[in-house]
């Protein structure tokens, strides 16, 4: 039987150790996946993890794919640190996608500087003001945030679906559940395929650390998220503190959600389920919730979406293999966490 | 009346996969473990039951299935939960974002296959049969029962039940097996019987429902059941009214269970001494015996 003997002290060789050791277990595992699959396993795992990075192209758009990872990443890392659980990002991204949709709808016409700046305030807005709910709703109610952040999604994932079909519908798209593309200003700038997104990824990032490591609010949260008793008699506040994080994640969450549409699709369209918003949170947990530890970790997520679509056109596989990879990456990650505070034995019966 | 009962038949069959899931995962959180897994094992439940029927060509073969991949599902989850000690609302996201992915890997082939369904007489199967003994079952086991006291009491204090010598993780390991035997039948109910088809994501948040149904029946059996058919009458409700065609958009309709289930979390998480009173002390919190 195996048995956890409780360490002295966290051990901070594994606190780094266990995300490569979590990775190299999911490379092993994808390895038995594509060989039960039907692929050879070093084949598929090299048109996996590296055909993706082979030419300039591709890595300008994995940077494109880890930008709304990163910016949704690093909000929830701080939620999860003070112990607040929002698992709504993908509700709060297509809030913000949909909010900065309707200035090219409505005035297609409004062509300068300032167009592009109200699109990402309103997409800012669109996430800060869906994440307002879980928020309050726990602090007034008491109500699970987890539960409502992600009923949530369904939610507006459903009006945006309705907003898309109907009133925002583009009427020259032949019936297509389009918006008219964005044009001029409209449009995220953009060097290859990266666009403006990756640099308020990096700048948030950057932000998030200093407040996290550097200042009194970062304190502040983690005190409430391992032990918010002692939290409370130092007098924080716990009710402002969720308020604080709901509004970073969420508002953060709706930049992406604007970038994505302003900078990718350039138009609103419907299906609209990137996932960004779950897979972020595998981003967080492997970032190991720290700002710049999100940055590797979104990246390493923008390849495993980039790996899926390899697989699934050189290979034939379903690009669901991208969701199990992912699934199974966050596992390992928790699983190999365990060493940080404990040494794991085995221990024969008796 | 005699079109009444077509709608009470309906809300039934809505109701049941709630009843299922909802009552298996009320098992496991007594017991002090939070699953936020359940979308996940429910998922694996309907493409795994969906599968084997296709195969085999028999529903209930397709209902064992079900139930074992459930199981297995829920054996991933509490070997990192209760033998790793790991975060359980993390671990419980992992076991849905792995179940939504790897059903959709595993029921590619599926999509599109018609399977025999599961014999039903006017909508009623053994399924919906079996979730009204499931209730009473557990209604009894938890408040009638020493083994349920026994659960309750690791769900409530697992440090005191420990040193009173009750094994807590093997309790807990057995609690959250039923919770993903439960689950897993749970999907093999929509894959066979409710929509008898396989359709990628088809759980689409019922998981997540059966979920806040447990906190809004206060860990109670008989309220959860009440819960569901509740919850079914209003989205069945919802159906009935777009059959009118009154101009409300579909959408908004779809939209109506999930805004349901926030506002009833609400309802019921207000009253916080009731609240309090009723969830179990330990729910969530990992158990690791010192040696």
């Amino acid at each position: 039987m195996l048995i956890l003997e409780r360490r002295v002290e966290r051990a901070r060789l594994w606190m780094w150790a266990s995300p490569v050791l979590a990775l190299v277990l999911t490379i092993i595992a994808g390895g038995i996946i594509f060989a039960l699959a039907g692929v050879d396993p070093l084949h598929g795992l090299y048109t996996y993890f590296i055909s993706p990075l082979m030419d300039g192209w591709d890595r300008e758009k994995l940077i494109a794919k880890a930008a709304p990872l990163v910016l949704i990443g690093v909000g929830l890392a701080v939620c999860y640190t003070a112990n607040v659980w929002n698992i709504g990002a993908e509700g709060q991204f297509v809030a913000g996608a949909l909010l900065a949709g309707l200035v090219p709808v409505y005035f297609s016409g409004w062509q300068d500087a300032s167009v592009m700046a109200v699109m990402l305030l309103l997409g800012v807005l669109g996430g800060l003001l869906w994440a307002m709910i879980p928020a309050a709703l726990r602090v007034r109610f008491h109500a699970n945030e987890i539960l409502t952040s992600l009923m949530l999604v369904y939610v507006v994932r459903l009006a945006y679906d309705w907003a898309v079909r109907g009133p925002l519908r583009d009427p020259h798209a032949m019936n297509f559940p389009k918006t008219v593309r964005f044009d001029g200003w409209q449009v995220l700038p953009a060097w290859g395929e990266i666009h403006l997104g990756a640099f308020f990824a990096l700048v948030a990032a950057l932000v998030l650390y200093v407040v996290m490591v550097k200042m009194l609010k970062g304190f502040e949260l983690r005190a409430l998220g391992s032990s918010p008793r002692a939290a409370r008699f130092a007098g924080f506040s716990e009710h402002r503190a969720v308020y604080f994080v709901f509004a970073v994640s969420g508002a953060l969450a709706g930049l992406a959600g604007a970038c994505d549409v302003m900078g990718v699709s350039r138009q609103l369209q419907a299906p609209y389920e990137p996932n960004y918003g779950f897979v972020a949170i595998i981003v967080a947990f492997l970032g190991r919730l720290n700002p710049i530890g999100v940055i590797f970790a979104g990246l390493l997520l923008a390849l495993s979406y980039m790996g899926g679509e390899a697989a699934k056109v050189s290979l034939g596989v379903s690009d669901n293999i991208a969701k199990v990879f992912q699934g199974i990456l966050l596992f390992f990650i928790l699983a190999c966490d365990t060493l940080i505070l404990y040494r794991i034995r085995w221990q024969g019966r008796g | 009346m005699d079109a009444l009962i077509p709608i009470l038949l309906t809300i039934v069959t809505a109701a049941t996969p709630l009843v299922l899931a909802g009552i298996g995962e009320l098992l496991v959180e007594r017991a002090g473990v939070l699953n936020l897994g359940v979308e996940g094992m429910m998922i694996m439940g309907a493409v795994a039951g969906f599968g084997a029927a296709f195969v085999t060509g028999s529903p209930y073969l397709g209902i064992l299935a079900s139930i074992a991949a459930g199981m297995a599902m829920a054996l991933l989850f509490g070997f990192l939960t209760l033998t790793l000690a790991t975060n359980q609302t993390a671990t419980g996201l992992a076991i849905t974002l792995l179940g939504l992915g790897l059903s959709g890997l595993i029921g590619k082939p599926f999509t599109g296959q018609p399977i025999t369904r599961l014999p039903n007489w006017d909508g009623i199967d053994i399924l919906v049969v079996f979730s009204f003994l499931l209730a009473g079952a557990v209604s009894w086991f938890l408040f009638r029962s020493r083994a349920g006291l026994i659960v309750r009491a690791v769900g409530d204090n697992h440090t005191s039940a420990h040193t009173l010598g009750y094994p807590v993780i093997r309790v807990r390991y057995l609690a959250v097996l039923f919770g993903g035997a439960c689950a897993g039948l749970a999907g093999g109910y929509l894959s066979l019987s409710y929509t008898p088809q396989w359709i990628e994501g088809m759980t689409a948040g019922k998981g997540w429902i059966a979920l806040a149904l447990v906190v809004f029946a206060s860990w109670r059996p008989w309220r959860l059941l009440a819960g569901a058919y509740l919850f079914g009458a209003i989205s069945i409700l919802a159906f009935t009214v777009q059959t009118f065609a009154l101009g409300i958009p579909s959408q908004l309709l779809s939209a109506l269970p999930y805004i349901v289930t926030i506002v009833a979390l609400v309802i019921i998480s207000r009253n916080r001494l009731m609240l309090r009173a009723n969830t179990p002390a330990c729910l969530g919190r990992p158990f690791v015996p010192d040696r």
